[in-house]
C-alpha cells in the first residue's frame, strides 16, 4: 500500500495534548496528490508511483508535461515526485488525500530541502572552534586553523573539511509522528521540526524504521 | 493565508485567565495529575514578566517559599492545565520586567499597592 505524500511545509506552533503538555507542531499542507503514473518493473524496470501535486494555470507547463497528465485526464500540476513502491494500491489518475493515507499516532519520515546559508567559514559549516578571541588575537576568531600536515603528504587530502556552500541539501528526518490529520484542510500536524523553509515543498513517507 | 492556518490549530484563549499586569499578586491554581486521580494545586505570588505571543502567552510568577527561598515558576496562559486565575491585588510599579525583586528581601520586596476601581 503507498505511504507517501508530496507537502507544503506551513510553519510550526505548538499544541496541548489530553494530558495537557505543549508539544511542538509542524503544520504541513499534504496533498490533495493524484497519481499521475504508476511505474511497473515490466516497463519502467522498477516499481514506483508517480504523484503530483499543487494545481497551476496550464500555461505554467510545457505542453510535454501537460501531455504526461492529459493521459489520465489529470489537471495540471507543479510537482511530479515518485515514491518507491512495490503494491501501489491505487491506480493511475486517482486523487488521494491525507485521510487515506495517514492517520494519527504514525510514525512517518520527512524529506525536505533545508535552508539555504550561502558559503558559510568552518565555525558555521562544521563547527570548528575558531581561535582564541583574546592575548593579542586580531583576525583569527573564526579561522579555520591548519588544513593538514606538512610536506609529508605535501598537499591536502580530499574531503577535508572546510568553509564553503552550506545548506539546501537534501535532509531526512526520520521517526516522526503524526499528531494531528485534518482531511478537510489536508493539513498534518507532525511533532518536531521538519527541514526546509516555510512554503517549501516536503515528501512524507511511512517511517523506514519503526 | 499560511499563518491562518497556523492560528487555526492553535488553542483557543483561556478565559479563566484575566488581563494581568506585572506587579500583580495573583493565585494560580493549576490542575495536576497524580496517577489516577487529579488535584488542584494553588501557587500564589506576585507577577514578575508576561509575553504575550498568542498560543505561546506565557507569565511568570514569584513566590517566596519557606526560609525565605524565592520560587519563581512559568505558566502557559492557553494552557488546559490552568484551572484559574484570580487577581488578589494590583501594584504600582514602573517596568514591564520585575527582575529587581530577585535582589531584595524582605520588607524592601514589598510594592506599592495600586487602587483600581
Amino acid at each position: 500500500m503507498l505511504k507517501g505524500l508530496i507537502g507544503k511545509k506551513v510553519g510550526m506552533t505548538q499544541i496541548f495534548d489530553e494530558a495537557g503538555l505543549a508539544i511542538p507542531v509542524t503544520l504541513i499542507e499534504a496533498g490533495p496528490c493524484y497519481v499521475t503514473q504508476v511505474r511497473m518493473p515490466e516497463v519502467d524496470g522498477y516499481a514506483a508511483v508517480q504523484l503530483g501535486f499543487e494545481e497551476v494555470k496550464p500555461k505554467r507547463l510545457t505542453s510535454g508535461q501537460l501531455g504526461h497528465l492529459k493521459r489520465n485526464n489529470l489537471p495540471p500540476v507543479r510537482f511530479l515526485r515518485e515514491f518507491r513502491e512495490k503494491d501501489p494500491g491505487v491506480s493511475e489518475g486517482d486523487k488521494i488525500t491525507v485521510d487515506e493515507i495517514f492517520s494519527e499516532g504514525e510514525y512517518v519520515d520527512v524529506i525536505g530541502t533545508s535552508k539555504g546559508k550561502g558559503f558559510a567559514g568552518a565555525v558555521k559549516r562544521y563547527h570548528f572552534r575558531g581561535g582564541p578571541k583574546t592575548h593579542g588575537q586580531s583576525d583569527r576568531q573564526r579561522a579555520p586553523g591548519s588544513r593538514g600536515s606538512g610536506t609529508t603528504p605535501g598537499r591536502v587530502y580530499k574531503g577535508a573539511r572546510g568553509p564553503g556552500h552550506m545548506g539546501f541539501d537534501q535532509v531526512t528526518v526520520q521517526n516522526l509522528m503524526i499528531v494531528l490529520v485534518d482531511a478537510e484542510r489536508n493539513l498534518l500536524g507532525i511533532r518536531g521540526a521538519v527541514p526546509g523553509p516555510k512554503g517549501g515543498i516536503v515528501l512524507i513517507k511511512g517511517a523506514r524504521k519503526n | 493565508m499560511m499563518d491562518e492556518i497556523l492560528k487555526s490549530v492553535e488553542a483557543p484563549v483561556n478565559e479563566n485567565v484575566p488581563e494581568l499586569n506585572p506587579g500583580d499578586m495573583v493565585k494560580v491554581f493549576i490542575r495536576i495529575k497524580e496517577g489516577s486521580n487529579e488535584r488542584i494545586q494553588e501557587f500564589k505570588g506576585t507577577v514578575i514578566r508576561q509575553r504575550n505571543s498568542g498560543n505561546n502567552a506565557n507569565f511568570t510568577v514569584r513566590r517566596i517559599a519557606s526560609n525565605g527561598i524565592g520560587v519563581e515558576r512559568t505558566f502557559l496562559t492557553r494552557s488546559p492545565r490552568l484551572e484559574k486565575v484570580v487577581v488578589e491585588r494590583h501594584s504600582h510599579v514602573r517596568r514591564a520586567q520585575l527582575y529587581f525583586l530577585r535582589e531584595r528581601t524582605g520588607k524592601r520586596s514589598r510594592l506599592k499597592q495600586k487602587f483600581t476601581s
